[in-house]
């Protein structure tokens, strides 16, 4: 897209799109200063919950960050005491061995509670397994999430209800969807900006560069999102790349980068409106990657004590990205006991509804196999539903008999 | 999409939430959007000698001029028309927005073009080669084929991927594979492979309406190939109820009593020239051309079988594994009390394809039909 490159008035040849020189003037900053993530990570809070000094916010020129409203930080404590709650109870059905399997994002709230408020309805979300508390906090109904975890059938929302995408299992595929519907969305003339997450182990995949090219090419309103939770299932970061940092990738495409403390409420709230307020003015994609951590094994079928020693979990447990935000607004007055028990009643009325889902012991229709491989079955399809049917009238008959 | 672009732009786009970036907000920058009226007055091709890669680049232009949300992309589709200039003429005719290059990524082509099918539009993608096919494998195999399934069809996939397939051009490696039944295979997939002008447009024009995935598979060496078809009539025919659908319908090119000849693609004109051939030696030989490999017409193969007792499969890829070894499968599965002989292949070796000067070897020829024909027990 050469008619998107701009040159310097230096008479240098500087590449990039007018979208990242509006944002670079903006910002009094350099081209290279706007895409390299500030010095440090963009932290707001202390692990006890006190505001940390400007200084100690990891901030640079330009990339400085203003504090969200009280009354956003309070909505995301309601739906991180949810999320946290929606983690446990899942956990707690599989290992009663009522649900078959279930990528529980504890530890990880923040990052799924705040893509999710960093959007507005018309907006796109591409979630990954491990992120059912973010599609639930974009408003999808709870026991449809659990659908495939259930085991009843592989995904079990509408996408288009709550324009947020199926739970893609194979890993950083979603990535390129994302830059999709960003591009359909441009060229039908909507403003609409399309969040995409991934995890750490997802940016050693060939899609995660061909998608941040693709939407930085087309200069497309995407949030690259990466929750770098410390581990593909038992490799480490350091087994997955060398960079300075996963926001450093950014550079290379063109994009911004920034890196941000993924348990820290606030400052991923700031950091992702921002970038949501960027993206949808035109500036392109942009790459956030959220430091946080797998607080419990990969699946019930991993043991994480094979790879990682107890001390380095007991660390990121004193970081809990709940237990942070709740200090701050207990401290600063804004959550009183009685708006606490409201907020925990309403989790729990959550969990109830998935125990009820769990119970409600629903057979699927093997018949419907056949009727979803495409919008009419084939005459292959017909005759082998028909074998089907025929066994399990025969079935049937057995037992009755 | 027929309203201004920049007027939606400004009139979605909503109040910035943080005043610090009020006036990012305000516009959407960086939307370079070039909208030229639809054409809606391009005159039919004249009726007469057409090529193959007319009639393709016919049938994606009615298309596009029908409907709004019908895009095309790929590698070098646009200024240059595609390196077989089947796109040749769209990005001037339709704009930059709606027929475009990408960055050289297969994946990155088939995983866009499913967010694009999300979100309302109806994506035309051209891998260059078969082979250069595979980096998108993933994204088709476990998103394009499974998406409606996987939501019990509350995502639909219309998506179109054209694939420049099979040898006889004098390729060099890697751009003469024949790689449809690994798509063919993948339940979801609607695998299409013409073999005629008209066959052609129609197709194309069916995949591209179809709210399945379809994958095209367009024998390389027939681009250039003319035939006598009329693009207007069948233009004017399309979508009426004049139209007959050709998906799921083989379609009998030479009629015969004494062995039919099952086959589809860059084999078709082979095994005419065969059934030719072997009309001088006095055998009457069906030819049958599956048009479509899924949906797949077994009825037509059943009622040419049964007539004819005997049949011949006919495919370029290696016969291993292959589209060819399902179709025995099913032949004898479903006609065996029809049949005087054994069903026989004529495919490709189980080897790489060949290099230019050895690939004649590899692709069925008249004379090793022929053989095969004779290899059919003709005793009683």
């Amino acid at each position: 897209m050469t008619e998107n490159v701009s040159h310097s008035t230096t008479g240098e040849a500087e590449r990039t799109t007018p979208g990242v020189s509006e944002a670079c003037h903006r910002f009094g900053i350099t081209l290279e200063d706007y895409l390299l993530p500030a010095r440090g990570r963009i932290s707001m809070m202390a692990p006890d919950g006190s505001l940390l000094p400007a200084e100690e916010q990891g901030t640079a020129p330009g990339h400085e960050y203003p504090r969200p409203s009280n009354e956003r930080l309070l909505e995301a404590y309601k739906q991180l005491v949810r999320g946290r709650r929606i983690n446990d109870q899942n956990a707690a059905l599989v290992r009663q061995g009522r649900m078959a399997v279930y990528p529980s994002s504890h530890g990880q709230e923040a990052c799924q509670v705040t893509v999710a408020m960093a959007l507005e309805q018309r907006d796109w979300l591409f979630p990954t397994y491990r992120d059912t508390v973010a599609v639930i906090a974009r408003g999808v109904d709870p026991n449809e999430v659990m659908t495939s975890f259930r085991g009843e059938w592989h995904q079990g929302y509408d996408p288009h209800e709550h324009h947020t995408s199926v739970e893609a299992t194979p890993l950083t595929t979603q990535l390129l969807h994302a830059v999709g519907v960003a591009h359909a969305a441009r060229l039908r003339g909507e403003d609409t900006v399309v969040i995409a997450l991934c995890g750490d182990g997802a940016t050693s995949e060939g899609d995660f560069h061909e998608a941040l090219n693709f939407a930085a090419v087309f200069n497309l309103p995407v949030i690259f999102f990466v929750q770098n939770n410390g581990y593909a299932i038992s490799v480490p970061l350091a087994s997955q790349s060398v960079a300075p940092s996963l926001a450093h990738k950014a550079v290379g495409y063109g994009m911004a980068g920034e890196r941000v403390d993924g348990n820290d409420t606030m400052a991923l709230l700031s950091v992702l409106d921002r970038a949501v307020t960027l993206a949808r003015g035109g500036s392109g994609p942009l790459l956030i990657e959220a430091e946080t951590y797998r607080m419990q094994a990969h699946t019930n079928a991993d043991d994480d004590t094979r790879y990682r020693e107890s001390e380095e979990v007991a660390a990121w447990r004193a970081k809990d990205p709940l237990l942070r935000l709740r200090a701050y607004l207990v401290n600063e007055g804004l959550l009183t006991e009685a708006e606490e028990e409201r907020i925990a009643a309403q989790a729990e009325e959550t969990a109830s509804a998935l125990r009820d889902a769990m119970n409600a012991d629903i057979t699927p229709d093997p018949l419907e196999l056949f009727d979803y491989v495409f919008t009419e079955p084939t005459p292959q399809l017909r005759e082998q539903r028909a074998q089907l049917a025929d066994e399990l009238a025969r079935d049937q008959e057995a037992e009755e008999a | 999409m027929s309203t201004t672009q920049n007027e939606h732009l400004h009139a979605g786009t909503p109040e910035a939430k943080q005043a610090d970036f009020a006036g990012v907000g305000s516009t959407a920058r960086g939307a370079h959007v070039d909208r030229p009226a639809p054409a809606t007055h391009v005159e039919a091709p004249p009726a007469g000698p057409t090529s193959f890669a007319a009639a393709l680049n016919t049938a994606m232009a009615d298309a596009m001029a029908e409907d709004p949300t019908v895009v095309v992309f790929g590698e070098d589709v646009g200024k240059l028309g595609g390196v077989f200039r089947i796109t040749d003429g769209l990005q001037e005719r339709f704009g930059k927005d709606r027929c475009f290059d990408t960055p050289l990524a297969e994946s990155g082509i088939a995983g866009m073009a499913i967010g694009m099918a999300m979100n309302g539009l109806r994506p035309v993608i051209e891998m260059q080669f078969d082979a250069f096919a595979y980096p998108s494998l993933e994204q088709i195999f476990s998103h394009i084929a499974k998406m409606h399934n996987r939501t019990k069809g509350k995502v639909k996939l219309p998506i179109t991927i054209r694939i420049p397939y099979a040898g006889g051009v004098g390729g060099v490696e890697h751009h003469c594979d024949s790689s449809e039944a690994y798509y063919a295979h993948t339940p979801g997939l609607k695998v299409f492979t013409p073999a005629g002008v008209e066959d052609a447009y129609r197709l194309l024009r069916e995949a591209i309406d179809s709210d399945d995935p379809v994958v095209v598979f367009e024998p390389k060496k027939m681009y250039w190939s003319k035939e006598q078809a009329d693009l207007g009539a069948l233009r004017a025919a399309h979508g009426t109820e004049a139209a007959t659908r050709t998906e799921g319908s083989a379609r009998v090119l030479r009629e015969g009593s004494d062995a039919t000849l099952i086959t589809y693609g860059p084999s078709v004109p082979t095994a005419l020239k065969a059934a030719e051939a072997a009309a001088e030696d006095g055998l009457s030989v069906e030819v049958l051309d599956l048009c479509t490999i899924v949906p797949l017409d077994d009825a037509a193969i059943e009622a040419s079988v049964a007539k004819t007792g005997r049949a011949i499969v006919i495919a370029e890829a290696s016969g291993f594994a292959s589209v060819a070894s399902e179709l025995v499968a099913r032949t004898q599965e479903r006609c065996f009390h029809s049949l005087s002989s054994p069903v026989l292949r004529v495919t490709g070796f189980d080897i790489p394809f060949p290099a230019p000067k050895l690939e004649h070897h590899q692709i069925p020829s008249v004379d090793r039909i022929l053989d095969t024909l004779d290899r059919l027990t003709w005793e009683d």
